[in-house]
């Protein structure tokens, strides 16, 4: 059901303002966490309360804290993703804009556990409006003393820097945000090693996403126990789910984990619109496989989505109708894909390339026979072997298309035209 | 010199957080983008006197990210999202809606050197779609009504 955690505050302009953050709890994790606990305690109480990665690899925060190593004499440092450029998602953007002092106190949090003086927030280059709220955020948190030196008077020390991107989808993978923060062009790196153990300046490092960040002072302000009591035993808690593409009422939604996607979708969404159908639904981001109709009343949790075929990702949920040709769909992400591979690994440079010569043919109308079964193997040839997972979300959608709309795929071959032309007019 | 001083100062601002200079790379170009509109061989040699980088780095870098123009632009930048959630939404039928409007195909630049109008990947908007961003500004949930306000808008302001 609809739970508004980290959204609590969201329809509140006045938010954005330091003195009005306060005056609703903010930074009262930040001072808890500083003057009352242990950072190992921060990282028990996190590891205990499942926060899982909601950039969209779902691996658990507390866990990946985990791995900083103790003895290391090398600073430490701390990277806020604010990359968000997952087709589909947008809740990031309305986070920073909206209640930025609850992600500047999660990252305060983040540093202090795992040791660090210096942290980061990566924000994409196109979002300027994110950009200067968090800027203007910072100023303000080091203007109360929550940011800087000697920090309530513990002695601590802590710096964030805003820092922005240029516009490259790559950039939210972890490695290649690092070397972009470095200053280089944004390539993925080999791991290992992980960030953790050789990250930024080839220190230790920890970079999460700017939703999980902010689910940070509400697990420190009401404890672990409190957060898993929302959502599932495996999913615990609430993610903002973006919902977009072919519904009555497009938006960010923040909802239990383990709700039914029909809630999101027919509830809150208002359903497809003008009395049309539903074909599919893309359930976390551009880069997971489809649902089809039938399995609306899939639970968005992990493990459910998993079980559907599909993964949770990024939350990004994009409803698509029974106007649409699902060839038209896949040609319009091969391009996205092929345009962001960095170059690094040869499968994913010249298979995007490759995927996307054959589809937009096929779209065309002139595809020939054969086209289905090259394009599955060339499928085959890049899942699984490359550096980062891009590799892996370019084709993640065509397989599935293929495998859910084989006769489409077939009638454009046997037709050369759409078996339902998509022709969508803005209003 | 291209970079006004008040650009200078700012990417000098901007070096002073990193421990490293080279990660100010991004930073200073996205200053020098903001305030120039696109990037050129000249600016990439003015930064790299500002922050001790071999201009060679500094254009390595920059060739990697499309946000940035490498030639030069119109005063307004009209980058329309042609990604998933925007092309369900008719991002196409926008992007015709425009080159009509202005005269001028996608990847082109009007005559006035007032617009130019490109398609670009997805902008993290999707909730509010279609739309577009003109320099730093994102305009959503758009309609004909909307597109013809903005547009003679910016004519005015121009």
């Amino acid at each position: 059901m609809e739970k508004k955690l980290l959204f609590k505050n969201i329809d509140d302009p006045e938010q954005i303002r330091i003195d009005v953050a306060v005056s609703k709890g903010a930074y009262k994790a930040w001072k808890k966490a500083l003057k009352e606990m242990k950072p190992e305690d921060v990282i028990a109480e996190v590891k205990n309360s499942g926060v899982r990665g909601r950039g969209g690899a779902g691996f658990p925060a507390g866990v990946k804290w985990g791995f900083i190593p103790k003895d290391s004499p090398k600073p430490k440092y701390l990277v806020c993703n604010a990359d968000e450029s997952e087709p589909g998602t947008c809740k990031d953007r309305v986070l920073m804009e909206q209640d930025p002092h609850l992600i500047v106190e999660g990252m305060c949090i983040a540093a202090y556990a795992i040791g660090s003086h210096l942290a980061f927030i990566y924000v994409r280059g196109e979002f300027v409006n994110p950009y200067r709220t968090m800027e203007k955020a910072i100023e303000e948190a080091y203007e109360k003393g929550y940011l800087g030196k000697n920090i309530f008077g513990t002695g601590y020390d802590l710096d964030i820097v805003v820092h922005t991107g240029g516009g490259a989808y790559i950039c939210g993978e972890e490695t290649a945000l690092l070397n972009s923060l470095e200053g280089e062009r944004g390539m993925s790196r080999i791991r290992p090693p992980f960030p953790a153990i050789e990250g930024l300046y080839a220190c230790p490092t920890i970079v999460n996403n700017v939703e999980t960040l902010s689910c940070v002072p509400h697990v420190i302000n009401n404890g672990a126990d409190w957060y898993k009591s929302m959502g599932t035993e495996k999913s615990p808690g609430t993610k903002i789910f973006s919902l977009s593409g072919h519904v009555k009422r497009p938006g960010n939604y923040e909802v239990e984990l383990g709700t039914p996607l029909s809630y999101l979708v027919n509830e809150l969404g208002g359903g497809v619109p003008d009395g049309r159908k539903l074909k599919a639904i893309i359930p976390g981001g551009s880069s997971t496989p489809f649902l089809l109709p039938d399995q609306i009343d899939t639970r968005l949790d992990y493990e459910s989505i998993a079980e559907a075929g599909s993964m949770l990702g990024s939350g990004g949920v994009i409803v698509i109708d029974d106007r649409t040709c699902m060839v038209w769909v896949i040609e319009r992400l091969i391009h996205f894909y092929k345009h962001e591979s960095c170059g690094k690994c040869t499968p994913c440079r010249e298979g995007t390339g490759w995927l996307e010569q054959m589809i937009s043919r096929i779209e065309r109308g002139e595809g020939v026979e054969g086209d289905i079964e090259k394009i599955e193997t060339i499928c085959d040839n890049i899942f699984g072997r490359t550096v980062c997972p891009l590799g892996d979300a370019a084709v993640m959608p065509i397989q599935s298309s293929i495998k859910l709309f084989r006769e489409e795929w077939e009638y454009h071959i046997k037709n050369h035209t759409c078996m339902v032309k998509s022709e969508f007019e803005f209003k | 010199m291209i970079l006004t001083d008040e650009s200078i100062k700012k990417i000098k601002e901007k070096m002073a957080r990193y421990p490293r200079r080279k990660s100010a790379v991004l930073p200073a170009l996205t200053v020098a983008y903001f305030q120039v509109g696109h990037l050129s061989e000249e600016i990439y040699e003015e930064i790299s006197k500002i922050i001790d980088i071999p201009a060679l780095e500094i254009a390595e870098a920059s060739t990697f990210y499309t946000m940035f123009p490498k030639k030069p632009v119109g005063k307004y930048l009209i980058q329309v999202c042609h990604n998933i959630s925007c092309a369900l939404l008719g991002a196409d039928s926008l992007i015709s809606y425009l080159e009509e409007k202005l005269g001028i195909k996608k990847g082109e630049t009007t005559s006035d050197g007032l617009f130019t109008l490109i398609s670009v990947e997805c902008l993290g908007s999707c909730a509010s779609a279609p739309m577009m961003q003109i320099n730093d500004k994102y305009y959503e949930f758009l309609t004909r009504e909307k597109v013809d306000k903005i547009l003679e808008e910016l004519r005015s302001r121009a």
